[in-house]
């Protein structure tokens, strides 16, 4: 079964500055200050596109990642929003 | 401006996807910056890594150091980690941290706790943004005033105090590991917890009057492996930058042994020291004219010297390799501490002077030559802050707080 955040609305937190580099991004969580490498620049445009899209899978096709991929990035993500690097965007509204 | 000697080469697969080689070629603005904003400071500890004491007629102006935030804000550079010297004692020190974090830049400040006033402790506790380091090398008054001099213990005792009554959070309270000091980590432990403050462990290195006092404080090879027993066991609950990789090799040859953190010399690579007359170094650690890229004032700015220096090329460059490389735990270890090397004499293409194997002990016997300073702002005379063991000494001391360059530096990546 596909992973269900793939179909869920998400966004870069807005605490999160992202800083361009050779091997893809650093993000700085200005407020749990947590330092994050993205190591892929496909990850990068994943993440800096979430919020234009209506689900993750849109955001990801967008970015041209294959479906073969979209488990791989779904768990990726996952880990980005465990240190609230990206949020799903209820929540942002609620905040 | 010198280049840097010849140091190991990693063994490196081309275009890896490895964070650490994606460091060794460096970033384009640093991660973990230190800006020692004064090398003015009221104490004289005994291993000031910065020989710290007088003021530098030079400091950078208010106006300058904002001008660099600015810059720092263009860069990116999320945070930035102050010390001196104490830099609480620059009377513009608070107009600076509020310009910073207003400008996105957050600040990490190291202080003996002089100025933290239960006024100041309230304004911190009202300042996102900040981050408090209490330096404080020993569990006890006994230990602690040893090398930070007499009444150093309180006045930190005081200022974790005046946090914790004004609510501030997760302060740090930031401990260069001794021989007489590391005997105490569970107390140190016990010490942070009673004050809701964060343990946070770093090496001692031979850089500024430390190299003074560097025979007789570094830990003995037996309390090097205790300690490294000891994060092993404490590892998640305690900060300790990239103070220890080298006691990575006590680990498995595979390299799981390797400690949280940067296993890494990140010199000139992620990590940086701005000082307070705008002079660019390689590392907080390295305060000498070999391991000097520029001054932001005279090269158009930090950005450009970070970005254009020869020595920072260099440093980021692959290197011609040395004894190290062969060793089996190279690949965790990596030749340990470069500014280490460099201040006990030792070519910074062969083992760390603390190497767990003992090739350090073996070279430290050898034929060395010990660089003299190219700079010091130690105070000329002795003062009623001067800790005891100084008065042994020939050289007058002074003080300031070990800085390590990777503070609270978590390099996990998710994907
Ligand atoms: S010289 Fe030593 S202290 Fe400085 S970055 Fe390298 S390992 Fe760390
Ligand atoms: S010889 Fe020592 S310093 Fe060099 S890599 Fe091996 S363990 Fe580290």
């Amino acid at each position: 079964m596909p992973d269900p955040l793939l179909g869920e609305a998400w966004t870069l937190s807005p605490a999160v500055a992202l800083r361009p580099e050779p091997f893809g991004a650093l993000a700085y969580h200005f407020g749990n200050r947590k330092l994050t490498f993205l190591k892929r620049p496909e990850l990068v445009a994943v993440v800096r596109c979430l919020a234009e899209h209506g689900c993750v899978r849109a955001a990801l096709e967008a970015s041209g990642v294959p479906e073969a991929q979209h488990a791989a990035y779904a768990a990726a993500l996952r880990g980005l929003a465990e240190t609230d690097m990206i949020r799903p965007r209820e929540r942002q509204a609620a905040a | 401006m010198t280049l840097a000697p010849a140091r190991p080469a990693p063994a490196r697969a081309a275009r890896s996807t490895r964070l650490v080689d994606q460091f060794e070629l460096g970033l384009d603005a640093p991660i973990c910056l230190t800006w020692e904003l004064t090398y003015a400071c009221n104490l004289e500890c005994a291993h000031c890594l910065s020989s710290s004491g007088r003021r530098d007629p030079r400091e950078l102006t208010t106006e300058q150091c904002k001008a660099v935030i600015d810059e720092l804000q263009r860069m990116q550079v999320f945070y930035v980690n102050v010390g001196g010297g104490e830099p609480t004692i620059r009377p513009d020190f608070w107009e600076l941290l509020e310009y910073a974090v207003a400008h996105d830049v957050g600040v990490k400040f190291s202080t003996n706790g002089v100025r933290l006033t239960p006024e100041r402790a309230a304004f911190l506790a009202a300042t996102d943004y900040v981050d408090v380091q209490i330096s404080l090398d020993g569990a006890t008054a006994e230990v602690n005033d040893y090398v930070r001099g007499p009444g150093s213990y309180d006045t930190a005792i005081q200022a974790l105090a005046n946090l914790q009554e004004a609510g501030f959070r997760d302060a740090k309270i930031s401990v260069v590991c001794t021989r007489q000091n590391l005997g105490q980590l569970d107390d140190f432990k016990a010490l942070a917890d009673r004050y809701g403050a964060t343990l946070r462990l770093t090496r001692l290195r031979p850089s500024g009057r430390g190299a003074d006092v560097w025979d007789e404080l570094h830990p003995l090879p037996e309390q090097q492996r205790e300690l490294y027993d000891w994060l092993v066991a404490h590892g998640d609950e305690v900060l300790t930058g990239d103070s220890f990789f080298h006691l990575s090799a006590y680990g498995p040859e595979d390299g799981s042994g390797a400690l949280p953190g940067l296993n890494l010399c990140g010199a000139g690579r992620v990590v940086c020291l701005i000082d307070p007359v705008g002079d660019v170094y390689a590392c907080p650690f390295a305060i000498h004219d070999e391991f000097l890229a520029g001054n932001l004032l005279a090269d158009g700015g930090f950005g450009r010297v970070w970005r254009e220096s020869e020595l920072f090329a260099d440093l980021r460059s692959p290197q011609t390799g040395g004894a190290c490389s062969k060793c089996a735990f190279f690949d965790s270890c990596r030749g340990g501490c470069m500014a280490a090397k460099f201040f006990t004499g030792l070519p910074l293409d062969g083992p760390d002077p603390e190497c767990v194997q003992g090739y350090g002990e073996q070279a430290l016997a050898g034929e060395r030559v010990v660089p003299a300073s190219s700079q010091d702002h130690s105070k000329a005379g002795p003062t009623r802050n001067q800790p005891v063991m100084l008065q042994l000494l020939t050289r007058p001391p002074v003080s300031a707080c070990a800085e390590s360059p990777l503070a609270g530096f978590d390099p996990q990546a998710p994907s």
